[in-house]
């Protein structure tokens, strides 16, 4: 009934034009850029897929919240008051500050002023490739996501985008391999680079020489974007430095850091615009 | 003849793949995550021991790409490695259809650490990433699995008489 024998020779020969096929599309994909909008559309197709598993996580936590008695709610709601209350009396001297900076700078005749616009995005939870560190939300290109895009928690800074789909895009944590990021301590303005290293919460500085330890950096240091790598705003906090160990045996010290953002646990994450508008002096 | 011959319920081979896809990238905790059988390899096996005719090495490398774009992968990577795996699983089918339930989940085991070696390995080319022991954990996992995978597969290919 079933014609169950295969011809062979037709079968190896569509194996090996199907394997070249995957090489060079191998090749585009990590070389060149030629695949860019290829992966938005494909992404975009998957989406469906992505989102259905992510409801029924997304239904337990709406289900646990339409629960959660009354008094948890009421003592939930106190909380968060006293802490917009803190936060605003924090914001009425920030916007002091604000006005007094760029009245400077204008006096200084210097350098522009950079505003930020910033938009939630939520996490999607699934899995992706586990030997990296990567993410996936739901913001996509139809949001106006880009590639590069600094993401940030209310913490710190999480990671950047990678790919952008047509409703989704991957994020890369800062503790990836592949990831560094130019940052500065805050105290002593020492810079260096922020460079993940695959574990879960930790960040490895590189380049301090191991004369510099004394005066530039020790534990307990906050350290900041510097802005330099011209992707990331400036000033935004990345981690605590928590381990300072100098190596004699090579050129460069081993420093560790915590990351200030929440990485593997947060639901929502913020996508940051970063426009260059004029000075405006109030 | 013709119409024996016709294809029939495609939409089960397709649905299945969709809900291999959905538990490949089901969030798991860290530890379990490397233990993650490779569902999306399985499903691919089976139909290719039951309908070598229809599910071939072009099914594993669209199901490859899509897998890729899913897991954030380089885009070929998956596609890659599942249309070798459908290769030799085309080419087996008539052997591995008459192993015994043992023997089979045993060829199992080898298909899917091929796949899961082949792609480390393609990966590694790419990035520095280390191959380690934990490549062959899924392969563990999914040759647990396969006796109730082929049961349950092989009942809806019955019922809904796919061929």
């Amino acid at each position: 009934m079933k014609p169950s024998v295969v011809d062979g020779r037709t079968l190896t020969l569509k194996m090996i034009l199907f394997v070249s096929l995957s090489i060079s599309l191998m090749i585009a994909d990590s070389s060149f850029g030629y695949l860019t909008t290829v992966r938005t559309y494909l992404l975009g197709v998957v989406y469906p897929l992505q989102y259905l598993v992510d409801m029924p996580i997304k239904a337990g936590q709406w289900l646990s919240k339409s629960v959660s008695n009354r008094k948890q709610l009421l003592n939930e709601n106190a909380k968060l008051y006293k802490e917009n209350l803190r936060l605003q009396i924090a914001l009425q001297k920030f916007e002091h500050l604000k006005n007094e900076n760029a009245r400077l700078r204008y006096l200084l005749d210097s350098s522009e002023e950079v505003s930020e616009r910033v938009q939630v995005a939520e996490v999607l939870a699934v899995d992706l490739e586990q030997s990296k560190r990567n993410i996936l939300i739901n913001k996509g290109e139809n949001d106006g996501v880009f590639v590069n895009q600094p993401v940030i928690d209310a913490r710190g800074v999480m990671g950047q985008i990678t790919k952008v789909g047509l409703f989704s895009s991957v994020v890369m944590l800062l503790t990836d391999p592949s990831h560094e990021l130019p940052v500065q301590v805050v105290r002593t303005g020492l810079r260096t680079i922020a460079k993940g290293m695959g574990t879960i919460n930790r960040l490895s500085l590189l380049y301090l020489s191991n004369t510099g330890l004394n005066t530039g950096i020790k534990v307990g240091d906050l350290i900041v974007t510097s802005g330099i790598g011209q992707k990331f705003p400036k000033g935004y906090p990345v981690g605590t430095v928590i381990e300072v160990t100098p190596d004699i045996g090579k050129p460069y010290a081993q420093v560790h850091a915590l990351p200030r953002a929440i990485l593997e646990r947060n639901r929502e994450v913020l996508l940051v615009w970063e426009n260059a508008t004029d000075l405006v002096v109030k | 003849m013709n119409l024996v011959l016709r294809p029939h319920g495609t939409w089960v081979i397709v649905l299945s793949f969709l809900f291999s896809f959905m538990l490949a990238i089901m969030p798991l905790p860290s530890w379990a995550s490397a233990w993650r059988p490779d569902w999306v390899a399985m499903v691919l096996i089976y139909w290719c021991i039951a309908i070598p005719h229809r599910v071939g090495v072009a099914t594993g490398w669209t199901v490859g790409i899509v897998h890729d774009v899913l897991n954030d992968a380089l885009l070929g990577q998956h596609a890659l490695t599942l249309c070798i795996v459908a290769f030799i699983s085309v080419k087996l089918h008539l052997r591995i259809r008459l192993f015994p339930r043992l023997q089979q989940a045993i060829s199992i085991l080898g298909l899917v650490i091929i796949n899961k070696l082949l792609s480390a390995w393609i990966y590694s080319i790419f990035t520095e990433f280390q191959i380690s022991w934990s490549v062959i954990f899924s392969a563990i996992t999914s040759m647990i699995l396969w006796p109730w995978l082929f049961v349950i597969l092989r009942d809806m290919r019955r019922t809904y008489r796919v061929f």
